[in-house]
């Protein structure tokens, strides 16, 4: 495969993102279709990419070849993982973009949206893509930032409080970052993952090796808003205007949280069994006390961000586990299953999330309101809404035919497996919670007695579309269960985890 | 927003152009001495910023010298990507390809495509300096109000 | 030593301010003394006693050790970000005061729960 495909991920959603102010001038309709257009090419770039099965791809910008032996390039690495994430990414990206077409034209400075989302993407892939840690606090800081200023974008007093406790939050779990980073520079010399990876798998697990990891954790933890971490997001998720609360909670939480911390961690330190335990407890707190404060909420975006935690919570309980069976040896069954399960739920959360989130666009939309006390009987007006949103619920609670039942039910045998029967019973429980709690959006906001003047109306036809894409993939995701699409698509990037010493040597190339 | 007294404007119109050229002197010599694109933009911004602060200026012109600012970040940056990703376009497929013969170690016309790059970032800096600036005095204004 | 620990002091002083300060622009004004603690950190692990500067043009070899570009362009790239992190924080600073009258954190609390 030609490996300069790569950069383009990063350089064409950076390239609109700032033709856009200038476009927007003469022409008021670029913005929209330059974004949906862009990102429609991603996602075919990503699948053909995934489609010719490339493995690990480098690619060094600049053309700088490593000096004996030691890396000096830009270094973007695409490997299964990143092309898992990829793909999420974009597809998310495009369907947001496209729903946005017709939401953001109640909003003043619509090309202003379109540039900070334009941003935001192009830092997510280059956080998935890079090789180094420069780059990736670098395009970390450049979605995060633009993240800060989309969750303001209403300029509302809930909004600006949200995007200002975010901030501060953002900015301290910046600082944990970049002080982990230093760490490492200062204990390797160098920043590149796969380098580092070399130099740590030769001088073996150390205390000071074991703190980097947990203030990295504590960094990455609070960008994924995992349990101890978690209160800037109910507030930032839900102050959004729904398409960028879709693509926070579907993707950037995983792209800047989850993804960075799982990678460092497999493929940059020696795997450490009391790391991993200390990650799967974050995760199963998560799991757990996420639901319990959901189902208390009666404003909709608000239950949908608790139940955001608590589906990271599956992801990183599932990924943990895998990591915990890898650092005590052997028992690789059981371990690929675990982070199969946790990477198969984090595509599964990805769609259902996305979608419950613009199904919530579409009711505040067209009922005007968030509360679902003062909802009802909105089954009648928006049949769409109503059956999209129908199964993403049952989606994210499990029920059989759709995507989340089969990863949790991944998660579940591999936690029996493995020997955690704990984290089983903690994820049935979790689950039965999240089922109650989405039947109770069911209820209040589509059946409940229809209010006799309701000015529902079913939405425009470009926000329907996309709800109906994302209802489509969320019974097709189901597929990944078997053998053939399992291989193209989830294999490579459990196999990335699996095998984590394998990374430093296929980037490097020796 | 008002200006300040008559000495206060003539001390900084005598000294902005100063600080401008330094400005000017710190990008054009960034490939070569410390300083570049980054510290030079914020000098020529800070000579903007210092004359608006000196002579005052009305709400609608600040709105109008925001708008251009912004949209001056907008081109300087996509200057920058076109150059940078020229090397793409022309078939040898390398990001930040520097195709330009690199010179001599030490004078100004060597460093191949850097000095480019620097005084790109240089007016995206400089123009993106003075919007925030500007964001912030335009706000001020409106709770004035 | 000694000023690596003053480094981290610096780093105290900040989340001090984070934590007990109520000022909207108080708080900014923490975090960025935090962020530069860890700036004079990253350049002080970069610093070397009597390096040269590391222009390798050619065949000219320096005699003394080099200094490592890394963590000096690193600092420069945190500096920018720093600043774009600031300046959003001011401006919502600045939007929440037209929309409330006042800095005070104890008094901006719609969102709850």
């Amino acid at each position: 495969m030609e490996s300069w495909l790569i950069i383009l991920f990063v350089i064409i959603p950076l390239f609109t993102a700032f033709l856009i102010p200038l476009g927007g001038k003469l022409l008021p309709w670029f913005g929209r279709t330059a974004v949906s257009g862009i990102m429609l090419f991603l996602v075919a770039l990503a699948v053909h990419i995934i489609l010719r099965m490339p493995g690990t791809v480098v690619y060094m910008a600049g053309g700088w070849e490593p000096v004996e032996g030691i890396p000096v390039a830009i270094y973007l690495v695409l490997d299964g993982l990143s092309l898992f994430l990829l793909l999420i990414i974009n597809l998310l990206g495009f369907l947001s973009a496209f729903y946005a077409i017709s939401y953001m034209r109640r909003y003043t400075g619509e090309k202003y949206f379109y540039t900070l989302m334009c941003l935001m993407i192009a830092g997510m892939n280059g956080v998935v893509l890079a090789g180094d840690l420069f780059n990736l606090y670098v395009f970390l800081e450049i979605s995060v930032i633009s993240s800060y200023a989309l969750v303001a974008f209403g300029v509302e007093k809930t909004e600006l409080e949200a995007s200002y406790k975010y901030q501060v939050l953002g900015g301290l779990a910046s600082l944990l970052v970049l002080f982990g980073i230093i760490m490492i520079y200062w204990q390797t010399k160098t920043l590149n993952i796969a380098d580092i990876s070399m130099i740590m798998q030769g001088s073996g697990q150390d205390p000071f090796n074991i703190f980097i990891q947990l203030i990295l954790i504590a960094g990455f933890g609070i960008k994924a808003a995992l349990i101890p971490f978690h209160a800037w997001l109910p507030d930032a998720h839900s102050s959004a205007p729904s398409p960028i609360s879709a693509m926070l909670s579907g993707v950037l939480i995983k792209a800047v949280g989850v993804y960075v911390i799982i990678r460092l961690l497999f493929n940059m330190f020696p795997p450490d069994n009391s790391v991993a335990v200390v990650f799967t407890t974050i995760g199963a707190l998560s799991m757990i006390i996420g639901v319990i404060l959901a189902i208390g909420q009666w404003d909709l975006k608000r239950l949908l961000a608790y139940h955001s935690i608590s589906q990271m919570g599956y992801v990183v309980t599932g990924i943990g586990m895998g990591m915990i069976l890898l650092a005590r040896g052997g028992e690789n069954p059981a371990a690929a299953l675990a982070i199969g399960g946790g990477l198969f739920h984090m595509i599964n959360h990805a769609v259902f999330k996305g979608l419950l989130f613009l199904n919530a666009g579409a009711i505040e939309y067209a009922a005007g309101t968030r509360d679902m006390t003062k909802m009802g009987g909105l089954a009648r007006y928006m049949p769409v809404t109503l059956s999209s949103s129908f199964s993403a619920s049952m989606a994210i609670s499990g029920i059989p035919p759709f995507n989340g039942f089969f990863s949790k039910l991944i998660i579940i045998i591999a936690a029996v497996q493995g020997g955690f029967y704990l984290l089983a019973v903690l994820a049935v429980i979790a689950g039965i919670i999240t089922l109650a709690s989405f039947m109770k959006f069911q209820r209040y906001a589509f059946y409940n007695k229809p209010e006799p003047d309701s000015p529902a109306r079913e939405v425009p036809v470009v926000m329907r579309a996309s709800m109906i894409s994302l209802a489509v993939l969320c019974l097709l995701l189901s597929l990944l269960v078997f053998p053939g699409i399992r291989q193209v698509l989830l294999d490579p990037a459990v196999n990335v985890l699996v095998e984590s010493t394998e990374y430093a040597r296929l980037v490097l190339n020796l | 927003m008002w200006g300040m007294s008559v000495i206060v404007k003539k001390i900084t119109q005598l000294m902005c152009a100063l600080i401008f050229v330094y400005g000017i002197y710190i990008i054009t010599h960034g490939h070569l001495t410390p300083g570049g694109g980054f510290a030079g933009g914020a000098l020529v911004a800070g000579a903007f910023i210092l004359l608006i602060l000196a002579n005052g200026s009305e709400y609608v012109r600040l709105k109008k010298q925001e708008e251009g600012s912004s949209m001056m970040e907008s081109a300087a940056l996509i200057a920058a990507l076109v150059l940078a990703s020229s090397g793409l376009i022309a078939g040898s497929m390398v990001f930040f390809n520097n195709f330009l013969p690199a010179g001599i170690p030490g004078q100004l016309a060597s460093g191949g495509v850097i000095p480019f790059f620097n005084i790109f970032i240089g007016i995206k800096v400089a123009a993106a300096l003075l919007t925030i600036f500007l964001a912030l005095v335009i706000y001020r204004e409106d709770i004035s109000k | 030593m000694t000023l690596f620990i003053m480094c981290f002091l610096l780093f105290l002083t900040g989340i001090y301010g984070v934590l007990t300060r109520r000022n909207l622009i108080k708080v900014v004004i923490s975090l960025t003394i935090m962020e530069f603690s860890l700036f004079l950190m990253l350049a002080m692990i970069g610093y070397i006693s009597g390096g040269e500067a590391p222009i390798l043009a050619g065949t000219i070899i320096p005699a003394a050790p080099v200094v490592d570009p890394l963590p000096q362009a690193m600092v420069l790239t945190a500096i920018v970000i720093a600043l774009a992190t600031n300046a959003m924080l001011l401006t919502i600073a600045i939007r929440l005061y037209k929309k409330y009258g006042t800095f005070d954190i104890r008094e901006i609390n719609e969102l709850k729960g």
